[in-house]
């Protein structure tokens, strides 16, 4: 069935083939979002972003603000860390973020209570590109969709690289997730400021808003702010674009085909085809802290999964346990799968005592009916995992030929083109592991050195 | 949150990576719809020629069944007889057999097509070949007594509607049910290559479409009312795809037009007779022995067209559909191979890599 879109909303100008209909179980959409009382302490590991883990820049019992950075790093592909509490560094350890096992320093804050904001906030001058880029990179802000890559790095492209078109990435196609359809209906004048910053500083003539059809409230909401604000003008330097409802429409490479009809290049990235996509609460934060000086320190998450007792959308300080959350929303029964992020892209946390970070925009506490995990059988050959795959890739062939261990065929077969979004997992009746068997092609075909 | 105290974290949870969610729809129910499919076919057999259908296909797929089990427990595999797999190959085995055959033949036959064709090379999706239509040529062969004669609906159908075989056979009919002389029943196909009559009777559009107005050799692919059903059902519940089907209907519909100097009958006949519509909806779409990709399943079904073809009106053989299966089973890896998707992105890619290859050599 077609949704009505809302006049002014443009239709998607390409379709990509592959794709999954999961249960989308959007349980809190639109209901309002709780505040979870700042914890008594927090534990903020150095690297909540991919690239180059920070440095502290504290040391235990120092007393540290709110906002305050409290780690960071010269290197472009980072982002800093700030105290998301005002208080005194208890410990700096090491620990696991998730459940990569790769060990990073966490620094522990115990909470004073007070929220006392850091003394050295200010709202960044901005005057050139370079300000803005530099401003962003305070912020803090990483890709929040849940791709956890510096923003700032992201907007610093290199030389020869032009950037005509943002891509604002609203489809959020994971099931359960809501926190950008919220952004869209509640705090789009900051979202509206860091979009229109972007586009600003950047030199960018043009923005796409892309969005899935089942959100049409944020349509409407987007488009009367597009009337009232000046900057803007629908027929000029914005789209709203509608796309099906479908996983995974979020994707960086299949938004930006959707939206502009350009292909990105295997192993190519957005800005090649002169496109920049940035999430929507990402935006959002840029624009918080162009306006207030405050850098991440919140996460609006969706807190939902049958063992939960009432699904709801939480703003969570940075740096919370999962346990701690979860005391907060209340559980009904006992997990047997705890999830941060979606349910097809997301990382099971292996105990309660993780932290949510930065990058986190849902905790999922999952008991045995809401999720299905693979036990393989023999692959029957239905094709089902290549039809459905949007990448246009053979699952079944590469697993196949990893297998036998044929790692040319493997890298003819494009296997460095995967997206990891699991949707050939999700068809295959085999219940083969097939995403588990592509990132063992990758990892096997970068060691070798190989992306063809 | 008293009431939280109540509930105990547990140490670890599950980790594995993601995603989450599969979709419920498994090996079995996969092999479910096939089955469900194929009930039309039985019923009709089970009509047109009698409980011996239901005989037929009872052993069929029990000894499939105990085949498959026996054989997974000797090789230390895990067991397999859950996925319905086997009772899907003996279904179609049995349907593909004459109404006469003895009933040892059939499990002789349900055997060689678990253990043989399916089995040693692995098990379901690995085999080469589809085991039913294999094991159907390796029993023609082998027991070709049994092959010779079409099969005969039950009486009152002949009594009813004498229509439902061809002419110079129902004259024969009589003395050939007592005398059992092969040649003088011979398979339509056989007959039409003798130079005989086309159809019984082209009018009756009952007959054709329920009782199939032609002597027909296997007890499943008389009815193609019954065919056009499960066909139809299994590409509404997307177990199959049209791709093969149509392209292998069509290409032989297109051929025989031409072949037959655009005498319609000519062409309907070739639809319906040797099994072709059976063939084309159950046996060319088996999952382990056509193409995966969609160009690849075209490229077998025209394939599958043009084999059949061939045969039927240059060659020999009556036998055109089972001889083009197995002909393009053996193609089949290949074509996957001609037929290899491009990535999203890869001509980009590649269009990319030439201009920078052209600039280089430039400078
Ligand atoms: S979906 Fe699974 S069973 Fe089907 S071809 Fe792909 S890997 Fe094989
Ligand atoms: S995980 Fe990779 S192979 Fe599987 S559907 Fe997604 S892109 Fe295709």
């Amino acid at each position: 069935m077609r949704v009505k879109l809302p006049d002014g909303v443009k239709d998607q100008v390409a379709h990509i083939k592959g794709g999954i209909h999961p249960d989308y179980n959007k349980n809190t959409h639109n209901s309002e979002p709780v505040t979870m009382p700042s914890p008594k302490t927090v534990r903020l590991p150095v690297s909540m972003h991919i690239g180059t883990a920070c440095e502290p820049i504290v040391k235990v019992r120092d007393k540290v603000g709110l906002g305050q950075v409290i780690a960071d790093s010269t290197s472009r592909i980072s982002s800093p860390i700030h105290a998301t509490v005002s208080g005194t560094v208890k410990s700096i350890r090491e620990g696991d973020v998730t459940s990569s096992g790769s060990k990073v320093q966490i620094i522990e804050i115990e909470s004073d209570g007070e929220m006392r904001p850091y003394e050295g906030l200010k709202v960044s001058e901005i005057r050139s590109k370079e300000d803005f880029i530099k401003a962003v990179r305070d912020s803090g802000v990483v890709g929040l969709g849940g791709a956890g890559f510096p923003t700032s790095a992201k907007l610093d492209t290199p030389p020869g690289i032009t950037i005509d078109t943002l891509v604002v990435n609203g489809a959020e196609c994971e099931p359960y997730i809501t926190v950008d359809d919220y952004a869209m209906n509640n705090d789009i004048e900051p979202f509206f400021i860091g979009l229109t910053n972007t586009m600003k500083w950047l030199n960018i003539d043009r923005a796409i808003i892309g969005i899935e059809d089942n959100k049409v409230e944020a349509m409407e909401n987007l488009l009367s702010y597009i009337k009232k604000d000046p900057a803007l003008d629908i027929n000029k330097n914005i789209d709203v674009v509608s796309f099906k409802a479908q996983y995974p429409q979020g994707a960086e490479k299949i938004i930006i085909y959707q939206t502009t009809g350009r292909k990105v290049p295997v192993g190519k990235l957005p800005h090649d085809v002169g496109v920049l996509v940035l999430n929507v609460n990402t935006l959002l934060e840029i624009g918080i802290f162009i306006s207030t000086g405050m850098p991440l320190l919140t996460r609006l998450i969706t807190v939902d999964g049958s063992a939960v007792r009432t699904p709801m959308n939480v703003l969570v300080p940075i740096g919370t346990s999962i346990a701690e959350v979860l005391d907060f929303v209340g559980l009904r029964e006992n997990p047997s799968l705890v999830i941060m992020g979606g349910p097809m892209m997301g990382v099971a946390v292996s105990s309660l005592d993780k932290t949510i970070i930065k990058q986190n925009n849902a905790l999922l506490a999952l008991t045995q009916k809401d999720y299905s995990l693979a036990d393989e059988s023999e692959c029957i050959r239905c094709a089902h995992c290549i039809d459905h795959c949007p990448m246009h890739l053979q699952p079944t062939s590469i697993m196949k030929a990893l297998k036998k261990d044929e790692m040319d065929k493997v890298m003819d077969l494009q296997v460095m083109a995967c997206i990891e979004c699991g949707c050939c997992d999700y068809v295959c009746p085999a219940k083969i592991p097939l995403v588990h068997y592509m990132r063992s092609a990758k990892t096997k075909v970068r060691e070798l050195g190989g992306h063809k | 949150m008293a009431s939280d105290k109540d509930i105990m974290y547990p140490e670890n949870f599950i980790i594995t990576s993601s995603p989450y969610l599969r979709q419920a729809k498994n090996t079995r129910m996969i092999m479910l719809d096939v089955l469900i499919a194929l009930l039309p076919c039985v019923v009709a057999s089970t009509i047109i020629y009698g409980t011996r259908s239901l005989l037929i296909i009872l052993v069929a797929v029990a000894f499939a069944v105990l085949s498959e089990g026996l054989s997974r427990r000797v090789m230390k595999r895990p067991q397999t007889i859950g996925d319905l797999s086997a009772v899907v190959t003996g279904l179609i085995l049995a349907l593909n057999l004459p109404i006469d055959i003895p009933l040892w033949q059939v499990a002789l036959g349900s055997v060689f097509a678990i253990v043989v064709c399916k089995q040693i090379f692995g098990g379901l999706g690995q085999n080469i070949f589809n085991p039913a239509m294999v094991t159907r040529i390796a029993m023609m062969s082998a027991f070709s007594a049994s092959f010779m004669t079409a099969s005969r609906p039950v009486q009152w159908i002949l009594d009813r509607f004498p229509d439902v075989i061809a002419e110079s056979t129902a004259t024969s009919s009589a003395t050939a049910s007592a005398t059992m002389d092969a040649m003088s029943n011979p398979t339509p196909l056989q007959h039409f290559k003798d130079g005989g009559e086309l159809f019984a009777n082209v009018n009756n559009i009952f007959v054709n479409v329920f009782l199939g107005a032609h002597d027909t050799l296997a007890i499943g692919e008389t009815c193609i009312a019954a065919i056009l059903i499960g066909g139809i059902y299994l590409l509404l519940r997307g177990v199959i795809k049209f791709y093969i089907p149509v392209s292998y209907i069509g290409t032989v519909a297109v051929l025989s037009l031409i072949y037959g100097g655009f005498d319609l009958s000519f062409v309907g006949f070739q639809m319906v007779v040797g099994g072709l519509l059976f063939a084309a909806f159950f046996m060319a779409t088996d999952y382990a022995t056509s193409p995966l990709t969609n160009t690849g399943k075209v490229v077998y079904g025209i394939g599958l067209g043009l084999i059949t073809c061939f045969i039927r009106f240059w060659g020999s053989l009556p036998e055109g559909v089972s001889y083009s299966i197995i002909i393009m089973n053996i193609l089949t890896p290949h074509i996957d191979r001609w037929t290899r998707h491009k990535a999203f992105g890869q001509r980009e890619k590649e269009s990319m890599d030439r201009a920078a290859a052209k600039e280089a050599k430039h400078v």
